[in-house]
């Protein structure tokens, strides 16, 4: 059996038109997905059990075992943190900040090490941006600032930016200029009409040059600035001002290097400066399929979109002080909930450190460096595959993703929600 | 229940502050209630429970207030308790927050003022998220492509049953229009004029597009009639671009017992001048077109001073704000069908601009005979936040207030607009019409808004003595209470006493099933698979809302007969 | 005699990390990840001899990858894919907003012949099967 426009549950492209064959409860082949989402729908080996460390061995157990013994760890925690959550579901997001609230924990998402300084940029300066499909039919100049689509968003090109074709770009590549800035020349800028090539933490400073030269002040620049020749900038100053509609999808090579949000905010306030001139747009190139997804449901229920600590009784941001690397950083976190990520992998090695002598649950369908680390194992499905839920694109579109074969295990909502009534009871008896 | 003996106002039925008993039953109002709790509420004003006809409190645009203005989080912090989650932000509060504080206002109907149909599955998930009230959702239709081109055909068949799909798509009430036209040149970066400007590639003008989705909607019988953001809103001078939009319609018939466009937030489109510098209120030639016109209603759109979130659809609007003010932007163009934009300001009463708006809202009010044809709205959150209707309802009960606000105000405001010199104070019915009764016969919910037998048992007790409390001069006591419902029943349940939430109910989301001829259906599903194969950027098996959406529907029906 | 090639480490995404990082105890994830890219001048600058991998030091660690090279790469920025062993490289510090900083650090490459450890031994130091865990 054919499934068909099947939503793919890897990268922030969310691309709705996967095809998938499934046979016997199986699935059999993968068609249109990129590389990454066809190994993703396909599947990896499985955590098979829940476990529990006893004496430094995970030890299998049942569900309802794990679940109580997660309760109790968070419980007995006075600062716990709850951490994860981009690449499950919206349901599974909504009962985390559930839970977070009444262990009066904090919540943070990978966006924090991601694209939470492009977050903490848009709060400086707002977002001038669109969805995909208005690139699609209408850009005639698109730029790729410190991201690398090649690799972390294969289809983007064609689905949506350099190559796709629309009302007002029928002839797709041949319409369009593109622009791509970046410290090396990878795949993405060899495909570039214009590559320019800047020295690694110096985003802000050209950024600053662009827009003199925007705003008609090139004079005042001297003819190299860190490295790049003004003629180059001047160069893409025109391309971009003589666009009839541009736009500026930015990644990591903005919020990873120095100056991290700062870069983002100066980058936002180009785009503003562009729309003097003509019509421009911009959006950060979020890396995980549900990573927008978190931030819109924290949202809508806390105020804020990441890094809430609930300990007041009411939610407190401030990234820097409220972030999972801070609070880890700092030792204060003492229990550690973690649901669809890998922190381990994924944070400073110093860092992981603060989760070495603290009790760790983890929520995944698959084993990880995180494992190492954790004392309650817990393997749910795999959002997307074997269970159905909303993920909200990274142009802030949401979307419903599909459900293709049944698995024996329980979703992340569903864990979420038995750990959650463990709680509750264990506060009621006390 | 029974709620004893309260100074009832129930406008529709005629009852002005008659004392009498309301009877509840399995969540309707009954003649005669066989068992019950009862509430002893003599001594004190009762009204149904109010309906607020426009408001942004659900989806993306809201979303993205919140997320930008942390700042506004931070105000407004409420922490959680037994029953409530915890409440954030002030003009972009969160979900719970919502239901939480209009429920304490003494509201139990709110509608999102607009959806863009490929976005409203996120305005269903915060929608859903919003505790107690009853709501629904207005669908964005003025720029979108197969709207324009039906527009520029003339055909208005298969514009009504795109506009069925469109509803259905995104289980949306009604019709709403912003900018017509102007979103889609927005695109681009442009915007249109005036009426007769024609949208770029389109070759349709916003004249056409109006008569043409005012046809439709008559077409389809819908319990709502267009709602409309008027070109040229928050321009100076912008009055003729809306009186020139009303006579431009004059012609078009009501199918339903009901107006045939609702202008909406008229204070930002009743502006004269010709420039900042001139700028002053045209409310006074609003108001007379609107006395000498009974096919038309409008809602206030009044400013509150203090911090604002401008938040809507009419995105040039919003850069040209942004600009202005030196304030932070954020835009959302949204392929096929809109463009929106938020912008977050703050109104000052030095400010001259900023008090000569605060004037016109009131002016509106004052000026229009029949409060049947203006709701008391602030356009949450763009004139100010919805905490403060009682602010409002209070300087439209009391010269006095009024007169001690305008000593604060700009020097400039008695030049520019003749409020000082309005001395008309409305009653308890009439502003029992503006916030309750007019929004829901407006928005053609036929057991809202009034306390007759079938009606929804949704009734507020204020804690207020309409035979002893003379709001022009107590009006501090009046806000009080308004603040703060002494009562709030919602569907027969007591939600709130004594100000105090006491019990959380899912409220029911409402939505339009309208059907349409075959032939015409077949029409617009042959232009759409034309439109998803080549231009939107998903596919269109997965655009409509799903079920999984609405949990709690409330399904009207309506139709081509 | 020790070449030290002092130059700024830049971690990312690849289309190999991205395919394999469901898979993170599989050998296809340690060939995506546990390898570095430099510039051809500057991986003949460290005299890399066959067999050899290159130490990389950086102030909150140091970690042995193998070596590769990619012409897209100028001299002065090597580039391994995110992940552990990245990871040993970037520094605790998230700049007051949250974030580390996970590209632009000052590191030391030399060529070694010690072995590149599997993820298994990278985190043997915090792994909770080799340490007495406190109840």
């Amino acid at each position: 059996m054919i499934i068909e426009d099947v939503l793919c549950p890897f990268c922030g492209c969310l691309c709705d038109d996967i095809k998938v064959e499934v046979e016997e409860n199986q699935i059999v082949s993968v068609k249109r997905a990129c590389r990454l989402g066809s190994s993703k729908i396909r599947g990896h080996e499985r955590i098979k059990a829940p476990m529990i460390r006893e004496d430094g061995k995970l030890v299998e157990t049942t569900y309802e075992e794990a679940y109580e013994k997660a309760a109790q760890l968070l419980l007995d925690a006075k600062r716990p943190l709850l951490y994860g959550w981009c690449s499950t579901v919206c349901e599974a997001q909504k009962k985390g900040v559930l839970l977070a609230e009444e262990l009066g924990a904090i919540i943070d998402s990978t966006a924090t090490v991601c694209h939470g300084p492009s977050i903490i940029g848009i709060e400086e300066k707002g977002l001038a941006g669109s969805t995909l499909g208005q690139v699609k039919n209408r850009a005639d100049l698109i730029v790729f600032w410190g991201s690398n689509p090649s690799e972390a968003h294969p289809r983007h090109a064609q689905r949506y930016s350099s190559n796709s074709q629309g009302k007002y770009t029928p002839k797709g590549r041949k319409n369009r200029k593109v622009i791509v800035v970046d410290v090396r020349k990878t795949r993405t800028a060899k495909n570039a009409d214009k590559f320019i090539q800047i020295k690694p933490g110096t985003d802000y400073e050209v950024i600053s040059a662009l827009r003199m030269i925007i705003a008609g002040k090139g004079d005042a620049l001297p003819e190299q600035i860190v490295g790049v020749s003004k003629a180059d900038l001047e160069e893409a100053a025109e391309m971009m001002k003589s666009a009839r509609f541009g736009s500026f999808h930015f990644g990591l090579g903005l919020t990873h290097t120095r100056g991290r949000y700062k870069n983002v905010d100066n980058a936002l306030s180009l785009i503003t400066d562009l729309n003097s001139h003509t019509k421009f747009v911009v959006m950060p190139m979020r890396g995980h399929y549900n990573v927008t997804g978190f931030g819109q449901v924290c949202a809508w229920e806390t105020g804020f979109p990441m890094s809430v600590d609930f300990s007041r009784g009411m939610p407190y941001f401030n990234p820097g002080e409220t972030a999972a690397c801070d609070v880890l950083g700092r030792r204060e976190t003492d229990a550690m909930l973690v649901v669809a990520g890998d922190p381990a992998s994924n944070f400073p090695k110093a860092v992981v450190e603060g989760m070495a002598d603290i009790p760790v649950i983890q929520v995944d369908p698959f084993e990880n460096p995180t494992t190492y680390l954790s004392d309650v194992v817990i393997p749910s499905a795999v959002a997307g595959v074997e269970v159905e839920g909303t993920a909200y694109r990274m142009d802030g579109l949401s979307l419903r993703m599909k459900k293709l074969v049944d698995s024996g295990y329980p979703s992340d909502e569903e864990i979420l929600e038995n750990i959650l009534e463990c709680v509750r009871r264990r506060q009621d008896d006390n | 229940m029974i709620i004893k003996g309260g100074t009832v106002y129930d406008p529709t039925n005629g009852i002005l502050g008659e004392e009498m008993d309301i009877s509840i039953e399995n969540g309707k109002v009954v003649e005669e209630a066989k068992k019950g709790d009862v509430i002893d509420a003599k001594g004190f004003l009762v009204m149904p429970g109010g309906v607020d006809a426009h408001a942004h409190i659900a989806g993306a645009k809201v979303n993205t207030g919140r997320i930008m203005r942390p700042e506004d989080g931070r105000q407004g912090l409420e922490p959680k308790t037994k029953l409530l989650r915890p409440s954030t932000g002030y003009t972009v509060p969160n979900c719970y927050a919502m239901g939480y504080r209009y429920a304490r206002l003494g509201y139990t109907t709110s509608f999102e003022a607009a959806t863009p149909i490929i976005e409203s599955r996120h305005t269903h998930e915060e929608l859903e998220e919003i505790p107690i009230i009853d709501k629904g959702a207005l669908t964005l239709f003025g720029n979108n492509w197969e709207v324009l081109e039906c527009a520029r055909d003339g055909d208005i068949d298969k514009l009504a049953a795109y506009i069925s799909w469109g509803l259905r798509a995104s289980r949306g009430y009604g019709v709403k229009v912003v900018n017509p036209g102007g979103g889609e040149a927005w695109g681009f970066g442009g915007n249109v004029t005036g009426l007769d400007d024609p949208v770029p590639d389109f070759d349709v003008t916003p004249r056409e597009i109006i008569r043409s989705l005012m046809k439709a909607n008559e077409m389809l019988n819908l319990p709502h009639s267009v709602h409309l953001h008027t070109n040229n809103l928050g321009k100076p001078g912008n009055y003729a671009t809306t009186l020139e939009t009303l006579k431009a319609v004059e012609d078009i018939t009501s199918s339903m017992d009901r107006q045939v466009l609702h202008i909406t937030h008229m204070q930002f489109s009743a502006y004269g001048g010709t420039g900042w510098r001139d700028f002053e209120s045209k409310a006074p030639e609003i108001a007379d077109y609107f006395n000498k016109h009974d096919q038309f209603t409008m809602d206030m759109g009044q400013l509150i001073f203090g911090s604002a979130t401008t938040m809507t659809a009419d995105a040039p609007l919003e850069y040209a704000n942004a600009r202005l003010l030196h304030a932070k932007w954020s835009n959302h163009d949204i392929e096929l069908e809109e463009s929106s934009g938020v912008v977050p300001l703050f109104y000052g009463r030095k400010m001259p601009i900023n008090a000569i708006q605060w004037a016109i809202g009131l002016e509106l009010a004052l000026l229009t005979e029949s409060p049947w044809k203006i709701l008391m709205t602030t356009d949450h959150p763009n004139g100010g936040p919805f905490v403060n209707y009682p602010e409002v309802m209070t300087l439209l009960m009391s010269k006095p207030k009024r007169d001690e606000e305008i000593a604060t105000l700009h020097s400039l405001v008695p030049k520019r607009s003749i409020l000082a010199t309005l001395d008309r104070e409305m009653d308890w019915g009439e502003i029992a019409i503006m916030t309750r009764a007019a929004p829901a016969k407006i928005l053609g919910l036929k057991d809202k808004g009034h306390l007759g037998i079938g009606a929804d048992a949704d009734v507020t007790i204020y804690d207020l003595n309409p035979e002893k409390i003379d709001p022009s001069k107590d009006y501090k006591k009046v806000k009080a209470a308004f603040s703060l419902a002494k009562y709030n029943v919602k569907g027969g349940e007591v939600v709130v006493k004594d100000g105090e939430i006491v019990s959380l109910p899912r409220g029911r989301t409402y939505w339009v099933d309208a059907t349409v001829p075959e032939e015409h259906a077949q029409r617009v599903e042959a232009d759409l698979v034309d439109k998803f194969t080549k231009y939107y950027s998903i596919q269109k098996s997965n655009y409509m809302v799903q079920d999984a959406y609405v949990t709690n529907p409330m399904v009207v029906k309506a139709g081509v007969i | 005699m020790v070449v030290l090639l002092k130059t700024i480490m830049i971690s990312g995404r690849t289309l190999g990390q991205g395919a394999t990082c469901e898979s993170k105890t599989s050998s296809e994830f340690f060939k995506a990840t546990s390898f570095c890219s430099l510039s051809e001048d500057d991986y003949n600058y460290l005299r890399i001899r066959e067999g050899e991998n290159v130490l990389v030091t950086a102030p909150s660690g140091q970690v042995v990858v193998s070596a590769q090279t990619d012409e897209g790469l100028p001299s002065g920025i090597i580039f391994i894919p995110m992940g552990p062993w990245a990871n040993v490289l970037v520094g605790p510090d998230t700049g007051g907003c949250g974030t580390p900083q996970y590209k632009g650090i000052e590191v030391e490459v030399e060529a070694t012949d010690m072995k590149v450890k599997d993820v298994r031994e990278l985190f043997a130091d915090l792994d909770k099967a080799e340490r007495k865990v406190r109840s």
